[in-house]
C-alpha cells in the first residue's frame, strides 16, 4: 500500500513539474512521451520491489527483479530526462547549485562511461562471485544496499552512455559504443558462469533458468538501449554524412 | 558515388552480415532446432570470453548497421550491390571464425551433438568460404564506378 502511494506521488510530482514549466513562455512544452517514460520507469521499480519478498526463495524471480530494477527502470528513467526537468523547475539559484554539483570532480569521475560500466557490471560480478550473495540473504542491510546500488549503478551507466540530460564532459559515440560492448560482454559471460556453476543456496535447475533469463532478458533491454543510442548517432551524423546528390552537383 | 559513402555502404553491409549470421545461429540452431547448447562443459575460458565479446559486438552491430542503412537511404547514397558484397563478406568471415576457432579450438559448443559432426563442420565451412568468395567478388566489382 505504501509502495503504491509513493509510486503515485512520484509520478504526480514529475507531471506537476512538467506541466508547470510548460506554461512558461520562455520554455518549450515538455514532451508527452517523457511523462509516459517516467511513469513506466517508476512502475517498473515498484513492480520489482513488490516481487522482492519472493525473490529470496526463487532465483528466477530474483533475476526478474534485477532486470527491472537494474536495467529497464534506469533506461526508461534516463529517457525521461529527470535532471533537465529538475533544472527547469528549480529556482535559478538552486539550479546553479545543482549544475555545480554535477560538475564536481567526483561526479565526473563516477559518470565517466568506463568507470560507470565497471561500477555497474563489476558490481554484479562481485555480487554473484563473492560471499556478498550469501550476505545479501542473511543481512537485510546488505540486501537494501545491494538493491540501491543495482538501480543507481544502472542509472549512472545508462546516463553515461546515452546523453539525454545535460552532460558536462561528453565522450564520442565510438568510445561509448565500445564501453557498452565491453559491459554487455561482462554481463553475458557472468550469466554463463552462473548457468554452469550455480550459486550457493540456489538449486541447479533454478540457477540455470535464471541465468538464461538473465542472458536473453539482458539482450532484449540492451537492444532498446542500443536502438536509442544509434538513433541519436543517426540524427547527429545525418548532418555530417556526405550527401551524394549535393556533392555530385557541385 | 563518393568515396565516403562507398565505404559506408561496405561497412553497413559487413556489420549487418556479421550480426545476421549470429542472429540466425541463435534463432535457428539454439532456439528452434536445439542443436547447440547454451553452455557446453568443455568450453575453455578463452572461449567464454570470445563468445561473450562476439555476442555483444554482433548484437550491437546488427542494430547499428540498420541505422547506417537508413542514413544511406535518406541521403540517396545506398548502393545495394556493394552493400550485399559487405553482407556476404561479413557473414562468411564470422561463420568461418565461429566454425573453426570457436567450435573447434575453443570448444564453445559443437554444431550438433551427433557421431558424424565432421560432416556438419565441413558443410558449415564450405558455406562460409562460398560466402567469402561471393562477397569479395561483389566488393571488388563495386570498387569503382557509380550506381
Amino acid at each position: 500500500m505504501m509502495l503504491l502511494l509513493v509510486t503515485v506521488v512520484t509520478i504526480m510530482l514529475y507531471c506537476w513539474c512538467g506541466i508547470r514549466t510548460s506554461q512558461s513562455a520562455r520554455l518549450r512544452n515538455w514532451p508527452i512521451s517523457r511523462y509516459a517514460l517516467f511513469a513506466a520507469g517508476i512502475c517498473s521499480i515498484s513492480v520489482a520491489l513488490s516481487f522482492h519478498a519472493q525473490s529470496h526463495h526463487n532465483f528466477q524471480v530474483h533475476m526478474f527483479v534485477h532486470l527491472l530494477l537494474g536495467m529497464l527502470a534506469p533506461l526508461l528513467l534516463v529517457l525521461s530526462a529527470p535532471i533537465t526537468l529538475l533544472l527547469r523547475t528549480l529556482p535559478v539559484s538552486f539550479a546553479r547549485f545543482l549544475t555545480r554539483l554535477l560538475k564536481l570532480r567526483f561526479v565526473s569521475f563516477v559518470t565517466h562511461p568506463f568507470v560507470a560500466m565497471l561500477l555497474n557490471f563489476g558490481g554484479l560480478w562481485i555480487l554473484y562471485q563473492t560471499i556478498l550473495f550469501e550476505w545479501m540473504h542473511t543481512f537485510s542491510i546488505v540486501n537494501v544496499a545491494v538493491h540501491v546500488h543495482l538501480f543507481t549503478a544502472g542509472f549512472v551507466f545508462t546516463s553515461s552512455v546515452l546523453y539525454i540530460d545535460p552532460v558536462p564532459h561528453r565522450f564520442s559515440f565510438r568510445f561509448r559504443a565500445l564501453v557498452m560492448i565491453l559491459g554487455f560482454t561482462l554481463h553475458s559471460i557472468l550469466s554463463k558462469i552462473i548457468y554452469s556453476a550455480s550459486l550457493p543456496g540456489v538449486p541447479i535447475a533454478d540457477a540455470k533458468q535464471g541465468a538464461v533469463f538473465m542472458y536473453y532478458g539482458g539482450d532484449l533491454i540492451d537492444a532498446c538501449l542500443i536502438g536509442a543510442f544509434c538513433f541519436q548517432w543517426y540524427r547527429k551524423s545525418m548532418v555530417h554524412v556526405p550527401l551524394n546528390e549535393s556533392l555530385s552537383n557541385t | 558515388m563518393t568515396r565516403t559513402s562507398a565505404i559506408y555502404n561496405l561497412w553497413s553491409g559487413l556489420l549487418f552480415g556479421l550480426g545476421m549470421v549470429a542472429f540466425i545461429d541463435e534463432v535457428l540452431f539454439h532456439q528452434l532446432l536445439h542443436w547447440h547448447h547454451f553452455y557446453d562443459k568443455s568450453t575453455t575460458d578463452v572461449g567464454l570470453v570470445s563468445d561473450g565479446l562476439f555476442h555483444a559486438f554482433s548484437w550491437f552491430s546488427t542494430i547499428a548497421s540498420l541505422f547506417m542503412l537508413a542514413g544511406l537511404r535518406k541521403n540517396h547514397s545506398f548502393w545495394l550491390k556493394r552493400w550485399l558484397g559487405g553482407v556476404f563478406l561479413g557473414a562468411g568471415v564470422f561463420q568461418l571464425y565461429d566454425g573453426v576457432v570457436q567450435h573447434k579450438l575453443m570448444r564453445i559448443h559443437q554444431i550438433r551433438y551427433v557421431e558424424n559432426v565432421a560432416v556438419y563442420d565441413w558443410i558449415w565451412g564450405v558455406v562460409a568460404v562460398s560466402m567469402i568468395i561471393l562477397g569479395s567478388f561483389l566488393t571488388l566489382q563495386t570498387r569503382r564506378g557509380s550506381i
